[in-house]
This record gives structure tokens, C-alpha cells and sequence, in this order.
């Protein structure tokens, strides 16, 4: 059975995705490129959405509030595990970034109708874990994974 | 499994072009052979294939009309979208008359249907806030689209049956009541603008048999139709203008009347609205109308009007037809009771991409990473694959084989001819001139 673990250990997918800070006219390309992945992949359609909806909740965050960053899609026979990681201001107060509504976007962000405060809420409630980590003036690292076995 | 196509391909015709694999929603087209091969697990029927097609090799099945001769009694039911194929100052009224004229016992718009699912639409839209935005079940195509395409989203889908089904149901009642007959020895057969209603028909969604059983396309009476152009028939109109505006993209939400809904038409736009839902976008929108012909049913191949002329007709009738008695009261008239619409089952039925085992289909997809890189990214579709991707994904199934790139061919081609030349070059000793012996004693010229 070590031998089995061992080797589905090794089998994994992996993809790393660019993601350029207030890109807006490439907004979505990311998620959408990780969801043709896990449609290849024949994941469960529930567990696609899932994992797009935090893929691109996680891209809006780092193209609305980071300079740069990327996505890092890891998928084991275990588990999917997206990785968002930026170069930005950080956040400063985590719990209330996870309260829905809550938001810290500009005006103008908000005016393009994004930024509505509900991009780490919609991430929780499409993993089965989220963690994040942030250092303020440095950047952001939010990971979720999702269970598929 | 067996799937019914309409969607068909005439060899005859298919020059192997690469037309329609490029124009496939759903990338169930390959060139095989020098000819159009169709997945049968991944077709929608749309027909933008049949559109898309220079050589008219895609066509789409339907039944003739000397299927009248089977029943005893028959009905044709005509879509909303029919009236746009006419002239402005051609009634509702003459146009059903033409229509009986052709060989039917009665006729009945399937607008008629549509206002009883409009109100079904708008009480399970009042019944279902937790899920937004629904999505109409009203185009077949976009359905089954959902369904291989979007599979998580198979839930937003409002499950009523079309209205196409609810005025069949309704006239095999009315028939039987009205003759006596046995039921089966009714003829319903309806007057279709597009091949997704044929298999809406043939292999409906829901797997409960049609209560429709023959399909015509508009396109092979409307000659006929236009010489039986004389009399009006007052009495065969039945349906009011909510009714008949499903004919046009945007019918259905205003007959609804749902205040806060996107409307979107022709396939390739549809997707795009129902990729955003799948990355969890669009919540603050409440009902999706989406249609694949571009217009709404208007655009059906199986028309033969331009859509746009066919558009503003519709609308045109839409806005200047007479406000009518309530439908309650006019199904009362009809002496039919108000039709519960009923629901249908929508089953996921996604594409198998790689591999069904999540084991296999990873190395699958590291080989199509691979070969993506080696692949030129043209997207030509000279391999008879849509994309490079596709290509990719083909061979990492083994459907295809990586020679089958026309730039992978010749540079292996190059290389063998290199590999020639250099061959060519090594001459055996015994007949070699310029090979110098032992002590270098060439024949040098």
C-alpha cells in the first residue's frame, strides 16, 4: 500500500498561471484555463465549479488589488489545490476581509461592478479548506483545496 | 448508448473542408476519411454545422408530409416564429388557413403553448429563490448544450416542458375528445424552424416520448404554403401576441414578465454568458433567456426568411395584434381545462474528455501539454481536428496520430530527406574515387 501512496504521490498535475495586477481585459482568462484543465481531467462537474469559482475569485482579487501574482494549480488523485499568490499591499485585517460584503477596492473598481466584498467568502464556501497568509506592504498568499477522494 | 442525431451528413456532398469542425460548439466535428464525421456522444443538434457548410452536405432529418396518410385525424402545430416568415400584411389567420390547407384537420399556434409555459416560468421563477439566475428550457439546442457542455449548471435549468410538448398534449386531448378516436390514430406533426426540435421529438431530453409524432421543416412546405395563401380563418387563431413574441429572442422574458434577465442568442454568445456562470458570476441576474440561432427561432435553419427581415415582422405583429380575452377564458372557449406544465428531468451528461480513471486522464493531459508545445498552434484544421488542442487531446486518446499535422508531416518528411542525402553521400569503398587508400594515394580531380 506504501508503494500505491508513494506513486499517487508523485502523479500529479501541475500549472502555473501569471497574473498581471489591474489587467482588466484579461480578467477571467486564468480561471477559464484552469476549468478546461479540470474538464480534461474529468473531475466531477460540482468540483470543476467549485475550483473555478475560486480560481477566478482569486484571480479578480490579484488583478484588483496586487501589482502582480500567479495561480498554482496542483491536481493529486487526493485533492485539487489552487494557490494564489501576489505581490501587493498585503491585507491588513483578515477577518473582516472574509466578511461578506467587506471591501477595500476603489470607486472605480467597484464602478466595473467587481470588488463587491465577496471574493473570500465565495473561496471559503467553494473549499473544503482555505488558508490565508498576508504580510502587509508584501503580498498575499491564499490556498484552498478541495478533497477528491 | 444510442443517441437520434437530425443533424446529418450527406457523403455525397462533404468535400472534407474544414468549414464546420471549426464552427462545432461542442468540437464534436472530425474530417475522417475526406469526409465530416459527427460524435454522436458530444452533438447538440444545433445545426451551426449545417449553416456553417458551403457544400450543403450537412442537412438536417425530418419527416415528409405524406406521413397525413398514417393517421386518421391530424393537427399541425406551427412555432411563433412562422408568422415572420410572411409579409407584413399576410394575417395569423391566413397564414393557420394556408397551413390546414395542406392536409390537416386543424391547426394550432404553439404560441398558444408558450403563454401556458410563460405563466409555469414565472411561477417556478416566484417558487425558487435559492438558485440564480435560472435559465430557460425553451431552446432545445442550448439544453443539451448545458448538458455535455456546462454539466454544473444543469440545476439552473427552469424544468418545464416546451411549449411545443404542452400544445401537442393539449391537442391529442382536444382530438380525441372531439372524435372519438384512439388516441395513437392522432397525427400531431409540427411545422419546425430548426433540427434541435427534431430531436427535442425524436430523443427528448426528459426521455418521456413526445406527444408530438412527425416533424416538418418550415423550408419544405412554405412553397405550398404560399400558393394555399387565400381565405382567412379567424376561428383557428388562438393565441395572444405574449404568445406569439417567443418567436423572436426576448419573447419569452417579456411574456414572463421577468424584470431582471439577460437575453443572449446565437450559440457562441451563450456560451460565453454560460461561462461566466460556471465562474460564479451572474448571481445578480435573475433568468437567462438563451437562445442558439442568432435572433431567437426566428434564425432557425429550417426557416426561410432572413432572420432580421423575420425579426422585425414578428415584432411588428407583436406590437400591432389586438390585446386578447384572458388565456383561462380562452381555453375555456377551447373546452380544455388549464394544462399543469409539467416538469422534465435534466441529467448531466458531460463530455468524457481523457479518461474516465483521474490516474489516466493526468498523464493523458501531461502528453497534451506536451504535444502542445511541439504542435504549431496554428489552429488550421487541416489534421481534421478543430484546434491544435483538439489535435492533442485526439492523439493523447489515441484517435489520431501527430503526423496527422501537416507541419509535423513535413518536418519529419525534412528530416528524412536529410537522412536521404546523407545517406546518399556514403559511397561503398570499392567504388569510391575519392576515398584515399591505405597511403593516401587518391585520385584527387
Amino acid at each position: 500500500m506504501a508503494e500505491v501512496a508513494a506513486m499517487s504521490h508523485d502523479l500529479s498535475y501541475d500549472l502555473t498561471i501569471p497574473v498581471t495586477g489591474h489587467d482588466f481585459l484579461r480578467a477571467g482568462e486564468a480561471a477559464s484555463r484552469i476549468k478546461k484543465v479540470l474538464q480534461a481531467l474529468n473531475l466531477p462537474p460540482q468540483v470543476i465549479r467549485r475550483a473555478s469559482i475560486s480560481a477566478y475569485e482569486a484571480e479578480m482579487n490579484i488583478i484588483i488589488h496586487a501589482y502582480r501574482g500567479q495561480l498554482a494549480l496542483k491536481v493529486t488523485p487526493e485533492a485539487l489545490t489552487l494557490v494564489a499568490e501576489d505581490e501587493g499591499p498585503g491585507i491588513q485585517n483578515i477577518d473582516l476581509a472574509m466578511q461578506e460584503g467587506y471591501s477595500t477596492a476603489p470607486d472605480e473598481i467597484r464602478e466595473m461592478g467587481f470588488g463587491a466584498g465577496m471574493g473570500l467568502p465565495n473561496m471559503k464556501k467553494s473549499a473544503d479548506r482555505l488558508t490565508i497568509t498576508s504580510t502587509v506592504g508584501q503580498g498575499t498568499r491564499v490556498e484552498i483545496v478541495i478533497q477528491l477522494s | 448508448m444510442d443517441y437520434f442525431h437530425s443533424v446529418r451528413l450527406d457523403k455525397e456532398k462533404c468535400k472534407g473542408c474544414v468549414n464546420c469542425i471549426k464552427k462545432c460548439p461542442v468540437e464534436a466535428i472530425r474530417v475522417r476519411h475526406g469526409k465530416a464525421e459527427i460524435m454522436e456522444e458530444r452533438c447538440i443538434d444545433c445545426g451551426e454545422c449545417i449553416r456553417a457548410c458551403p457544400n450543403h452536405a450537412k442537412y438536417a432529418e425530418r419527416d415528409s408530409v405524406q406521413d397525413l396518410a398514417l393517421f386518421s385525424y391530424t393537427v399541425a402545430l406551427v412555432a411563433p416564429s412562422l408568422y415572420g416568415q410572411f409579409r407584413d400584411n399576410v394575417s395569423p389567420a391566413r397564414i393557420l388557413a394556408a397551413v390546414k390547407a395542406l392536409g390537416f384537420d386543424d391547426v394550432c399556434e404553439v404560441a398558444l403553448g408558450a403563454e401556458i409555459v410563460s405563466q409555469a416560468v414565472r411561477d417556478y421563477f416566484r417558487a425558487n429563490h435559492h438558485l440564480r439566475p435560472l435559465i430557460s428550457s425553451a431552446c432545445p439546442a442550448v439544453v443539451r448544450l448545458i448538458q455535455v457542455r456546462f454539466p454544473a449548471l444543469v440545476d439552473h435549468i427552469i424544468p418545464l416542458e416546451s411549449p411545443m410538448q404542452v400544445t401537442a398534449s393539449l391537442m391529442r386531448q382536444k382530438a380525441v375528445q372531439e372524435t372519438g378516436l384512439a388516441p395513437e390514430r392522432i397525427g400531431i406533426f409540427f411545422l419546425s424552424p430548426c433540427p434541435a426540435k427534431v430531436t427535442a421529438v425524436k430523443n427528448p431530453v426528459g426521455g418521456v416520448p413526445s406527444e408530438v409524432d412527425r416533424v416538418l421543416a418550415v423550408a419544405d412546405v412554405f412553397g405550398r404554403l404560399l400558393e394555399n395563401l387565400r381565405q382567412e380563418e379567424p376561428c383557428l387563431t388562438r393565441a395572444d401576441r405574449l404568445g406569439i413574441g417567443w418567436g423572436a429572442s426576448g419573447g419569452e422574458v417579456a411574456a414572463a414578465g421577468i424584470e431582471n434577465a439577460l437575453i443572449v442568442d446565437g450559440i457562441h454568445n451563450v456560451i460565453s454568458v454560460l461561462e461566466e456562470i460556471e465562474l460564479g458570476r451572474l448571481g445578480d441576474i435573475d433568468f437567462i433567456e438563451a437562445q442558439a440561432c442568432p435572433g431567437g427561432c426566428v434564425g432557425g435553419i429550417l426557416n426561410v426568411n432572413n432572420r432580421f427581415v423575420a425579426g422585425v415582422r414578428l415584432r411588428h405583429l407583436v406590437r400591432d395584434l389586438p390585446a386578447r380575452e384572458p388565456l383561462s377564458e380562452r381555453l375555456a372557449a377551447f373546452g380544455v381545462p388549464m394544462p399543469k406544465v409539467p416538469e422534465i428531468e435534466v441529467k448531466p451528461r458531460p463530455i468524457v474528455h481523457l479518461d474516465r480513471d483521474l490516474r489516466r486522464a493526468m498523464q493523458k493531459l501531461q502528453q497534451v501539454q506536451a504535444l502542445m508545445e511541439r504542435l504549431p498552434g496554428l489552429d488550421c484544421g487541416s489534421c481534421g481536428a478543430p484546434t491544435c488542442r483538439a489535435l492533442a487531446e485526439d492523439i493523447a486518446v489515441g484517435k489520431a496520430l501527430e503526423t496527422d499535422c501537416i507541419f509535423k508531416l513535413r518536418e519529419k518528411i525534412m528530416a528524412l530527406a536529410q537522412e536521404t542525402y546523407n545517406l546518399a553521400q556514403l559511397v561503398p569503398p570499392a567504388m569510391d574515387q575519392n576515398r584515399t587508400s591505405k597511403g593516401g594515394e587518391g585520385d584527387a580531380t
